[in-house]
């Protein structure tokens, strides 16, 4: 995904001169080195420097250039988080923050490296759009949308490396602000975003399970949650983010806004930091979070 | 890097024109303090020749501004209505539902580039905007006015190395170093701030410092400087200078005066040159 990331970014930088990427000391993957190297003066590294690496793109921008901020999630968004506030969104600056390894995607890092409210800090930000792509494919067409868009800043959720694609030829292609089904089914459907709906692809295989990647958390699409609280008896939640301010709460809003009569299970990280170290999918089931877990989750009546 | 040209720099600085616009909107933002409250008289006092040498002597329509100390923003309003980029009617409108014009300054405003308030700010904007500039290769210029309360924001410094990483040499950047937070004395409470233009030169600035109400010599520091690094004038000012119960006295940061303080302070103005 963050190979994705910088082969599509490096690939548009070629042909508009206006891209440029800032990042705080972090290793640049795939294309992004081969950007560094053919336009040194576009590949800008501030160092152990968050704020700076939000202030600059603000200026950037405001000066006619489309500048990317580029870090780990959480020195993305936590440690600059006024900066994101005031520079970009209080200022309506098109200006994409890329937050690396989303969730607790660096598992072996501990707390500090773990971006477990991201998502509803972002989106409690007015003016910011949010989206969390699954797989290389949606990060490939968000990472084309962040680019092409002058409306305002965005935070792009991604995961690291070695993500699987987890669309099929049949799934519809990615559109900003629309869920979009990566299976179908019957019997229940996982709403999530991010890698770990690799994880409801598992669930649901050899069942009557639907999936669909709601990758854009803000704007959310509410008609197409609203479609599936009516279509199928029973909905699951599923997110790499804690419990409060995410896709969990605002479906149970819609549900109650439809009048839906489904049952909804919300599964999330814990709210609370687990001092556990491991793989990625240890994290995930340090937290309570696994394929037995969500084939249980979506099967209960 | 080249040396970005310094057009207007060179051109000759009239003082006492300069002098007397000062007096003028020293009245006028005495005159606006009497309608709201919410008024920052006395920052603004501070930073007017500065504002005024770069708005009138130095900066061209294409460069950038950031008024970083943006609670100095009542001083910008009334030169930019001066130079009738601002319309009256905002002015007669500040603070109020029916106008634009806040306290801060506001991006899309008339003649405001950038929204400030929250310090330690606008230095950061502005190296990203010099680094733009220097991207384009326009030849134009950033000029950003520092609070010296901001000197103490962690975010300043990081903006200041990424300055000199860059040698960005067409960032000019104005330190109104009146000596007051919002609470007390800097160089009393917090003398570590000091000394000032040391710790730019160890960052790897050309710095200078002057009198801050002394517009001549505040334009004569910038047309010397040599290029090659960003730049910093480190203005010496007084917080409320020009009225003499508001000077070095820390209320005046956010208080309006009342009827007999207002008259009383437009009697004793007159034109400053130190």
């Amino acid at each position: 995904m963050r190979n994705t990331f910088a082969n599509v970014f490096y690939e548009e930088a070629k042909k508009d001169p206006r891209l440029c990427v800032v990042v705080a000391d972090i290793s640049p993957a795939g294309s992004m080195e081969k950007l560094r190297k053919e336009y040194p003066k576009r590949f800008v590294n501030t160092g152990v420097a968050e704020q700076i690496m939000i202030g600059m793109c603000a200026g950037m921008a405001m000066r006619g250039l489309k500048p990317f901020a580029y870090t780990i999630a959480t020195f993305a968004l936590f440690r600059p988080y006024e900066f994101v506030r005031d520079d970009l969104c209080y200022q309506g600056l098109p200006v994409t923050v890329v937050g690396v390894g989303g969730g607790v995607t660096y598992s072996t890092l501990g707390g500090t490296h773990h971006a477990m409210e991201d998502v509803a800090i972002a989106c409690a930000m007015p003016g910011m759009s949010v989206i969390a792509p699954c797989d290389p494919e949606e990060a490939k067409a968000a990472t084309l949308h962040c680019i092409g868009q002058q409306d305002g800043p965005i935070y792009l959720r991604l995961g690291k490396a070695g993500e699987p694609v987890l669309g099929s030829a049949t799934s519809a292609p990615f559109q900003f602000g629309k869920l979009r089904m990566l299976r179908e089914g019957s019997d229940a459907c996982i709403l999530g975003y991010g890698p770990i709906l690799k994880m409801a692809m598992q669930a649901a295989e050899g069942r009557s399970i639907a999936v669909a990647s709601v990758h854009t958390l803000k704007p959310l699409d509410r008609e197409g949650i609203a479609r599936i609280l009516a279509k199928y008896p029973k909905v699951v939640v599923l997110e790499e983010m804690v419990p409060q301010g995410g896709l969990g709460d605002a479906v149970k809003a819609l549900a109650w806004e439809s009048g839906a009569k489904c049952r909804i299970e919300c599964l999330s990280l814990k709210h609370e930091f687990v001092h556990v170290y491991g793989k990625h999918e240890e994290l995930l089931a340090a937290h309570g979070l696994s394929v037995e877990k969500l084939v249980q989750a979506a099967s209960a009546g | 890097m080249s040396s970005v040209p310094k057009p207007q720099a060179a051109q000759r600085f009239d003082a006492a024109a300069s002098r007397r616009r000062c007096l003028k909107y020293r009245r006028r933002i005495l005159d606006v303090s009497q309608r709201v409250s919410a008024l920052h008289i006395a920052p603004a006092f501070s930073c007017l020749e500065i504002t005024d040498v770069i708005y009138h002597a130095l900066k061209r329509r294409e460069d950038a501004f950031v008024m970083s100390k943006g609670h100095g923003c009542v001083s910008q309003y009334v030169i930019l209505e001066d130079l009738g980029v601002m319309p009256s009617a905002e002015i007669e409108r500040y603070c109020t539902p029916q106008g634009v014009l806040g306290a801060h300054p506001d991006i899309g405003t008339p003649g405001i580039e950038a929204s400030t308030g929250s310090l330690g700010h606008g230095l950061g904007i502005g190296v990203g905007m010099a680094y733009a500039e220097m991207l384009k290769g326009e030849g134009l210029q950033v000029y950003v006015v520092l609070s010296d309360g901001e000197l103490q924001e962690g975010s300043t410094w990081e903006a200041a190395q990424m300055a000199a990483n860059h040698k960005l040499d067409n960032l000019l950047l104005f330190v109104d170093l009146n000596d007051f937070g919002g609470l007390e004395r800097i160089s009393e409470h917090h003398p570590a701030v000091f000394p000032v233009a040391e710790k730019f030169f160890a960052f790897g600035w050309e710095a200078a410092e002057v009198n801050g109400h002394d517009a001549a010599a505040v334009h004569a520091a910038v047309a010397a400087r040599k290029g090659g690094k960003p730049f910093v004038l480190i203005g010496k000012t007084v917080k409320g200078r020009g009225v003499s119960y508001m000077e070095h006295v820390p209320i005046w940061h956010y208080r309006s005066p009342n009827k007999d303080e207002y008259a009383k302070a437009i009697a004793e103005l007159k034109e400053i040159s130190s």
